[in-house]
């Protein structure tokens, strides 16, 4: 018997990563060092939605020690170009604004500095000069005919509209005897990774070229965006990856625009410059998945089978249509039909732009968008039908014996047993226990509900899919695009060692483990002697347009062709080591670290001897073989073609299976949606690491929870930003993530080298609608949009009405519609003074200084128009402010409107309120006040939670010292002048 | 306490993991940028800089603290404890370093730090923690890619090890057999 080797893969290794990471010894792109002279930069952005930007005083900047250059997008201008997307639209997608501003949070000039902390005071003294546009944050309005328009010269917000037509969907529709449709508008949410935003960038003049220092995560066909952003050849930009990264979910793909930027700037400033994002930055501007608006019908039979299906999406990609965008709404083209043997598909995708922040890759990428509307049209069938939402769903299931399966949208699905997963997930996960517990829950009168959900996880993007969202005409005229090139080296050095090298760039992913993992096993040796580096480095290592970590297509693609580089190198090393040992290359074998006979293991060689012989002894190396010492392979499945002329598109090379159940229960009372139980079915292939296959699984579902429950990027109807600090923008922590039962089954894909598919990202696309499933089995909805919030299932679990407050608290006013942020406020003081006397204080300038919260003077421009400058205070948000008060229909001495704004560094608003005076029997004056205001900028963002409160605080203040002023106290708090007197002065308030 | 010249620089002196240190700093430094840029001990993290994500968690006077909301200048002499001081020496693990690599309880690692210091405060203090209680440490931290479960199991098996309740298991797979 001869020596054996014992496979690695397959098995839970300790990841060789970990050591690192756990002793603080990871190296993060803030924790390397810069070169001397390095600048530090920060970001000056824009706090509104929409606004022609009409002079940026940069001055007082400039003058601050310490600042060394102020760039705005004007300077910028000259040495860069828009981001190109993949539709040619008359978008100018600039890393910065030069005009106009279109979002929240888009950049509108750097500050460079000798340190981070001086960078952020130059912010602060920048001036800019705004004239506020409307915005528009929702795509549907953004369609209508009379909106507000972000691109002039596209001449409407939509910048693409295409039909597809699969089948013959009208006939299936026309005889088919039941049909349905489901709407959803899709929220919009993030991956939020712990480690934000780096770019180290310099530019060296003598050759014109640029290092780039990024964590960011590809595709690299963003390198060709770039360097072309940066108006250099590709081989002019060196974009170089650090060694650890804090983690993406597909979202360090929206480094690249800030890449651009401090590229740029460290070009017109000579010197390197380092810009690390903060939170606030990364929540209000970096990147979002889509929100999309869908309806999707769907033709069936009494039995629930599907006949045809017609998408209609609508895809708010932001302000901007950045590259790869819209990729999101074409990822999942190939799989529009998800588990099902559907044949018929209509398809209208609409891309519409918003005043919102830019879009781009987040995990399960265009997935959950896909199967939220899809799952609640099967559950809505089985309701519509009376059948058990399992039968429907396995009724319509693609058959096992159907694979490789090709969907009428185009997508060849490996392979399945989608029957099988299904069986095994409902047995193994209790689905018949689970039904007893709803049916004990209700008869108690509890609100419990069974969510279920069938979803084919595509993984390996087609490099050319996201040419779908041209004609079959357009893409004729510009060239196939197709494949998905993969990479990876093998390098044996003069001792025998291996090192492996692939452009995979992962964030957490264990992808060094698993590579070591595979050349090991390829080669007979310990893990130990096989090193890996999978940072990238674009001016040394093999890359192409595919790589980078994305799609999943680590385990199906990388790991894959590290395999074939592995095997590519063995079969060199045989021949070689067949010649010294005279021995047939097919009589070797490779294990215990020596190549060595099959039937004879003494009749063998050291591993590392052989693997240094083309160091050391060409001469021993037989001439055809060439040198063994790197091999550099790169694969490209063939399944990967490009999109035909019927618009059908393999999107994806590797189709995963997720068939998820859940039992959840609604608190009557609080809305908390508790889960039950939630078991999950996946079928990624073959397994390489179950560890890291479990981590990958209950990671998505702890991500896939927060989107679903908690987590929504929220925008005001003004296109404020409301979500920017974590305690806005909620994540799971580990007391909501509930127990996770992870099922497999194992279909090994046919087209990659080790069987595997990816895995990471199923849940994000799964776990969001079954969740809503069961939350609508719960309360017996029709519709359900995300997030389940508390307070949304409280009051659908009310039927729609508002439960009663506690005795002794008002009733909050609900906003008159989702997105209206309108403080309101109304109030009463009384003075003695008489109504005249009170007048005459209003329009004295003197006095109002003295009553205004904050005020540092008020200047008076003409009878009925004041300016003033304010300090204000929100919550820990304290800034100085200029305040622009007309006094309007005037009824002295009884009435006025003061219409304001309030500008500053850290936010403004606008508002008007309706002063009224009355006489009263005292010969005093009741004063009454009525006002509505709004906030947006930095305020809204960080401190939305504190504005009605502070508001409230604030005008009431201003009353409270008007009536003081005029010899009275505010009747809103008479017993407590001082505790008012305290809140102000804890808010930065000086009343 | 003196008064301190707000735009001038200011030398603190503590010990960082039982060494001496000084740093030089503005008032308004962080902690976070005195210990990572200051001083070079790059393995306590910054994720959100308003105390809600828990990465730049440490050890001051054997207390956890945010690190990010924690002024430099307030340090002076006291004994502050990062990741860079967990391991009994260099290249080894301690018990609950190593119990977080066989359970797979770290992915990208940039969370880690911060759970790391308040888990091996939380233990020395309760030796015998329920899993709830560990669940609400960690429930104090946010990471975004394990989904907490494997830290949580991670934790009880430190415990556990370091109540001297048996060997943690090996070899590593166990775990996932």
């Amino acid at each position: 018997m001869g020596i054996e080797h014992t496979a690695f893969i397959g098995r839970s290794v300790e990841r060789v990563e970990d050591a690192a990471l756990l002793s603080g010894l990871g190296r993060y792109i803030d924790d390397l060092g810069t070169g001397p002279g390095t600048l530090h930069a920060a970001i000056l952005r824009s706090p509104h939605a929409h606004a022609d930007i009409v002079a940026i005083d940069t001055e007082a900047a400039r003058a601050l020690t310490g600042v060394v250059a102020v760039v705005t997008g004007r300077d910028l201008a000259a040495i860069t170009t828009g981001l190109v997307p993949a539709v040619r639209a008359a978008v100018d997608a600039r890393a910065i604004a030069v005009d106009q501003v279109r979002y929240v949070g888009e950049p509108v000039a750097i500050v460079v500095a000798r340190d981070r902390y001086l960078a952020e005071d130059g912010c602060d003294l920048i001036e800019p000069q705004y004239r506020v546009r409307p915005a528009v944050v929702d795509p549907v309005a953004a369609l209508a005919p009379d909106s507000v328009v972000l691109h002039e010269g596209v001449g409407s917000n939509l910048v693409s509209d295409r039909r597809f037509r699969y089948g013959d969907p009208e006939a299936a529709f026309s005889e088919s005897p039941h049909s349905l449709s489901v709407t959803v508008r899709y929220p919009r949410n993030t991956g939020t990774p712990m480690e934000t935003y780096g770019v180290v960038a310099s530019y060296d003049p003598t050759d014109d070229s640029y290092d780039v220092l990024a964590n960011f995560q590809g595709p690299f066909s963003i390198h060709a965006v770039v360097a072309r952003a940066l108006k250099v050849p590709g081989n002019r930009l060196r974009l170089r990856t650090p060694p650890d990264s804090g983690g993406s979910f597909g979202v360090k793909q929206g480094v690249a625009p800030y890449a651009v930027l401090i590229a740029a700037t460290a070009r017109l400033v000579g010197r390197p410059v380092k810009w690390i994002e903060d939170r606030l930055e990364h929540l209000s501007a970096s990147v979002s998945a889509t929100n999309r608006v869908t309806t999707l019908k769907a033709a069936f039979g009494a039995d629930g089978r599907v006949t045809a299906l017609d998408w209609d999406q609508i895809e708010d990609c932001g302000a901007y249509l950045r590259a790869p965008e819209p990729a999101t709404l074409y990822r999942m083209h190939g799989n529009l039909t998800g588990a099902y043997a559907i044949r018929n598909v209509a398809v209208r995708n609409r891309v519409v732009l918003t005043n919102k922040t830019p879009t781009g890759l987040v995990r399960g990428f265009g997935g959950p968008q896909v199967y939220y509307p899809l799952e609640r049209l099967m559950q809505r069938i089985a309701r519509t039908l009376g059948l058990d939402p399992f039968a429907v769903i396995r009724r319509n299931l693609i058959p096992a014996d159907a694979f490789p399966y090709r969907t009428a949208t185009g997508a060849l699905y490996d392979s399945g047993d989608y029957q099988r997963a299904l069986d095994e997930a409902a047995r193994d996960g209790g689905l018949v226990e689970l039904k007893r517990r709803r049916d004990a829950a209700r008869a108690e009168g509890r609100l419990y509900g069974i969510g279920l959900t069938a979803a084919v996880e595509p993984s390996v993007s087609n490099m050319g899919y996201i040419t779908t969202v041209l004609t079959a005409a357009e893409r004729a005229k510009a060239g196939p695009k197709n494949g998905a090139q993969s990479t990876a080296t093998i390098t044996l050095d003069p001792v025998g060692s291996v090192t492996v090298q692939v452009a995979s760039v992962p964030q957490g992913q264990g992808h060094r483990t698993v590579l070591a993992q595979v050349v090991a096993d390829v080669l007979g040796i310990p893990m130990e002697q096989v090193r890996v580096t999978a940072d990238l480095d674009t001016a040394k290592d093999a890359w192409s347009i595919a790589s980078g970590n994305y799609s999943s297509r680590f385990a199906a693609a990388v790991a894959g062709v590290a395999h074939l580089a592995a095997t590519r190198l063995r079969d060199k090393l045989t021949r070689i080591a067949a010649a010294q040992l005279n021995l047939r290359p097919e009589d070797l074998v490779f294990a215990g670290g020596r190549v060595a006979s099959r039937t004879n293991p003494d009749a063998g060689l050291p591993f590392g001897r052989v693997a240094a012989a083309s160091h050391w002894s060409p001469g021993l190396v037989p001439e055809d073989v060439g040198a063994a010492i790197r091999e550099t392979v790169f694969w490209t499945p063939p399944e990967l073609t490009a999109p035909d002329a019927e618009d059908r598109v393999n999107s994806s090379l590797c189709h995963g299976f997720i068939f998820d159940l859940c039992g959840v229960e609604i608190d009557r009372v609080t809305g908390k949606i508790g889960i039950d139980r939630y078991v999950t079915m996946h079928d990624c292939g073959r397994v390489l690491h179950p560890g890291m296959v479990e981590g990958q699984v209950r990671g998505g579902f702890a991500q896939a929870l927060g989107a679903a429950v908690y987590e929504e990027l929220a925008y005001g109807d003004d296109g404020a930003f409301l979500s920017g600090t974590f305690a806005d923008y909620l994540l799971p922590t580990a007391t909501e993530v509930p127990d996770l039962r992870i099922l497999h089954v194992e279909s090994p894909s046919p087209f990659t080298p080790l069987g595997a598919k990816g895995v990471g990202e199923g849940n994000c696309m799964s776990t969001p609608v079954c969740l809503a499933n069961a939350v609508a089995d719960a309360l017996g909805l029709e519709e359900i949009d995300l997030p389940l919030t508390p307070a949304k299932l409280a009051r659908l679990a009310a039927g729609g009405d508002e439960l009663a407050p506690p005795a002794g608290h008002a009733a909050s006013k609900p906003p008159t519609k989702p997105g209206d942020r309108t403080l309101r406020g109304e109030g009463t003081a009384e003075v003695t003074a008489p109504p005249e006397s009170v007048w005459a204080m209003l329009l004295d300038p003197d006095v109002l200084a003295s009553v205004i919260p904050g005020s540092h003077g008020v200047r008076k421009l003409s009878d009925t128009h004041f300016q003033a400058d304010v300090s204000l205070g929100v919550g820990p948000v304290k800034g100085r402010y200029k305040a622009d008060v007309t006094l309007s229909d005037l009824d002295a001495p009884r009435a006025a409107t003061l219409t304001g704004t309030v500008t500053g560094g850290l936010g403004s608003g606008g508002g008007s309120g309706r002063i009224t005076l009355e006489p009263n029997a005292t010969g005093g004056t009741r004063v009454s006040y009525v006002y509505e205001a709004s906030v947006g900028g930095k305020v809204a963002a960080v401190g939305g939670r504190l504005l009605d409160g502070a508001a409230r605080v604030i005008i009431g203040g201003f009353f409270a010292a008007l009536a003081r002023r005029a010899g009275g106290s505010s009747s809103r708090f008479p017993q407590i002048p001082g505790f008012l007197r305290r809140l102000l002065a804890r808010l930065g308030v000086s009343a | 306490m003196p008064q301190l010249d707000a735009k001038g620089r200011h030398t603190v002196a503590f010990t960082l993991n039982g060494h001496p240190a000084t740093v030089e700093v503005e008032t308004r430094t962080l902690l976070t940028d005195a210990l990572r840029h200051g001083l070079g001990a790059t393995g306590t993290h910054v994720g959100c800089e308003h105390g809600v994500c828990g990465a730049c968690t440490i050890s001051i006077d054997g207390v956890p603290a945010r690190a990010c909301l924690t002024l430099a200048i307030g340090i002076e002499g006291c004994a502050i404890r990062t990741v860079e001081g967990l391991a009994p020496e260099p290249g080894r693990l301690g018990i609950l370093q190593a119990a977080f690599r066989r359970r797979h309880a770290l992915q990208c690692g940039f969370c880690t730090a911060g759970i790391l210091m308040s888990l091996d405060a939380y233990l020395a203090l309760r030796p015998r923690p329920s899993r709830r209680e560990i669940t609400e440490v960690i429930g104090g931290h946010l990471c975004r890619c394990t989904g907490y479960a494997p830290i949580i199991e991670a934790a009880l098996e430190a415990a556990a090890e370091l109540r001297g309740e048996g060997p943690a298991p090996t070899p590593s797979e166990s775990a996932h057999a």
